[in-house]
């Protein structure tokens, strides 16, 4: 069994004179324990809005429905676990890492207490004790001369280090499901290769399974072991990274891989874009929401949705029109 | 996002450079931009004078402020319209009923400064425990915490639809006129006030990035509202404790002049001086103007000082 098996995960959001949208459309994916699976996509596809909903993070108001199963560790449902229980599981079982590392700390509180307030919560350290484990976890993710980092502010540490501090708190309590939302978008180059290095030795090391969200195909291409991609907030290809990138089915992955520059193509050779915008996407009932934007698009697209079609080495796209198949690919 | 926060890399190292003091909160950067503003200084030091003289007022006055020395020496008979004005003993001369004006204004300064200051703290904490709690409660307590707040909030309106003054009337009614009765009526008028600033102010930061950071690793919520959310939504209360001095100041002033203060007017205070100076306008105006100006730059002192700080620790201004 897999340590989280998400079947059917969608989540509306419903406003009084407004459209109801529907952020994720019946996303299924798994993940194992120590590895890595990627959820790809551009903004709005519903990557965000799937990471929240398994934390249990979404506004609980009138009007936002999440549908739906999330099986973690064979028997609690994340999905429809209540909020004191959810309060116990987060930052214990499941752990979290954010976007942007300056927001997500609290600017008028040291370090070190944010840090140990998870260690207290969780594992009833305090005093010495919390602080000792404080120093070993900023240490462990590479923050160099801890015990004074540990009485700074967030504003005196650099973005990368934010983003280690933000890490130490997640991975305090040795979650078994990390979730990371972009971990390094707002980070420098160089810093986003030592911190995906970071969660890499992290899950090498303690086994646990993280779900990488990113639209950035090169983080994809470094950490991810499978990688659903998700468009409108539905999967349309899934497969492992190899596969993926040597043979990708569905048009819109192939159009991602294609708007990354490379080295190797000539110069003065156009970057392959996608026409258009997620604003013109169709809702997926009248057919495939990418249809309006697709080079490959055929009569069949429209009307009827297309279903989720498995290939060799379950590798799955959402496409009636695939890309060919190029035959010496295995894995 | 990013372009600010490279800003504030830059800023970070530059300072980490400049100086080696551990752990620069917030409020020791903005007292740093506080002490080079002039207008915080012009106030801090109007204010630090007061202060001194609203302590030591009552050692240093040449002479008794209940002592009627002008009556007995027969140099003061209101009743004629005689009240001699500055000489050299006595330098803003004497009151209608032939007490030094100086020395009254001298020990008058203590009793100002504590009316303005525990009618702050009466607002400021009656409106804070109101407003922490909606703030809270609207940020973080799901359906019933909505409408715990809407309780609240709807009772704070109900405070702020009174008139003041006629509060302040209905409190003098049931408590009879005293200098208590001016300080919980002036306290009570600034309750809605502080409320509603530190709720909103709470309530914009249970939206914030560390909130829900804090929250997806199972913080409780009480602690997220006490270390997280409340530290963070100070800053304008603090601003407005100092500008609700100076109106405290001069609403407890009004009060007095009106009748509702202290009846006793042998313990000097600015309000009560000024109330007693004004059948006396045009014989001797000094009684009226001196206990003024003393109201007015204590309350520019205030004034001064609360904008000053109020740009300080605004986040937008930083630079």
């Amino acid at each position: 069994m897999p340590l989280l098996d998400v079947k059917d995960l969608s989540v509306t959001f419903a406003r009084r004179g407004q459209r109801t949208v529907r952020a994720v459309d019946g996303v299924s994916f798994s993940v194992e324990a120590g590895q890595v699976v990627g959820l790809v996509g551009e903004s709005g596809c519903g990557k965000s809005v799937t990471s929240l909903a398994l934390m249990g993070l979404l506004p609980k108001q009138r009007g936002v429905t999440v549908g739906g199963s999330a099986i973690f560790a064979d028997d609690t449902d994340l999905l429809k676990t209540d909020e004191r229980t959810m309060r116990d599981i987060r930052g214990r079982d499941v752990a979290m890492i954010f976007q942007d590392p300056l927001s997500s700390l609290n600017p008028v509180v040291p370090i070190g207490v944010q840090v140990t307030e998870v260690l207290t919560r969780h594992r009833g350290m305090t005093g010495d004790a919390a602080r000792k484990e404080a120093t070993d976890l900023l240490n462990k993710v590479g923050i160099p001369d801890p015990t004074r980092r540990l009485k700074e502010y967030p504003h005196q540490l650099s973005g990368g280090m934010r983003q280690r501090a933000l890490i130490a708190m997640a991975v305090a309590c040795k979650p078994r499901l990390l979730i990371a939302d972009e971990p390094t978008t707002a980070l420098d180059v160089t810093i986003q290769a030592q911190i995906l290095e970071l969660l890499r030795g992290l899950v090498r090391e303690s086994g646990t399974a993280l779900i990488m969200i990113t639209h950035d195909l090169g983080v994809v291409a470094g950490i991810c072991d499978t990688v659903n991609v998700l468009y409108a907030g539905r999967v349309v290809e899934s497969a492992r990274r190899k596969p993926l990138f040597a043979e990708p089915r569905h048009p819109y992955t192939h159009g991602l891989l294609g708007s990354v520059p490379r080295l190797d193509s000539g110069r003065g050779e156009k970057l392959h874009a996608i026409r258009g915008s997620v604003r013109d996407v169709l809702p997926w009932p009248d057919g495939c929401a990418f249809a309006p934007r697709c080079d490959r698009q055929v009569d069949a697209c429209v009307g009827e949705p297309p279903a989720l079609v498995e290939g060799i080495h379950r590798h799955a796209y959402r496409c009636v029109n695939p890309e060919p198949a190029t035959a010496e690919v295995s894995s | 996002m990013s372009v600010k926060t490279d800003k504030i890399d830059r800023l970070s190292e530059l300072s980490a450079v400049k100086q080696e003091e551990q752990g620069v909160s917030l409020w020791t950067e903005a007292f740093r931009r506080l002490r080079r503003s002039p207008s915080a200084i012009i106030g801090a030091s109007i204010l630090l004078i007061f202060v001194i003289v609203a302590i030591i007022g009552p050692w240093v006055a040449p002479y008794s402020p209940t002592d009627t020395i002008g009556i007995r020496e027969g140099v003061v008979k209101s009743g004629q319209g005689i009240i001699p004005g500055a000489s050299a003993e006595h330098w803003l001369g004497y009151d209608h009923q032939g007490r030094d004006l100086f020395s009254r204004m001298l020990v008058g300064a203590r009793q100002t400064l504590l009316v303005g200051v525990i009618s702050t703290l009466i607002g400021l904490t009656i409106g804070a425990i109101i407003g922490g709690i909606a703030g809270a409660a609207a940020g973080l307590g799901g359906r019933v915490g909505r409408w715990v707040d809407n309780v609240l909030m709807r009772f704070v309106d109900i405070m702020l639809a009174l008139p003041s003054l006629l509060l302040a009337v209905s409190i003098a009614a049931l408590l009879g006129a005293s200098l208590t009765t001016v300080m919980i009526a002036v306290g009570l008028v600034s309750v809605p006030i502080f409320a509603r600033l530190l709720r909103g102010a709470m309530l914009a930061q249970s939206g914030g990035d560390y909130v829900l950071a804090a929250t997806s690793l199972g913080v409780t919520r009480r602690r997220i509202a006490l270390t997280h959310i409340v530290p963070n939504s100070l800053a304008p209360v603090i601003v407005q404790a100092t500008l609700t001095l100076a109106t405290a100041i001069i609403e407890a002033a009004a009060l007095s002049f009106l009748g509702l203060g202290n009846p006793d007017s042998s313990v000097p205070e600015w309000g009560v001086m000024l109330a007693d100076a004004q059948s006396y306008l045009g014989i001797r105006p000094g009684l009226a103007i001196y206990p003024a100006l003393g109201i007015i730059i204590t309350a520019l002192g205030f004034t001064l000082l609360g904008e000053a700080m109020r740009e300080a620790l605004d986040p937008k201004l930083r630079k």
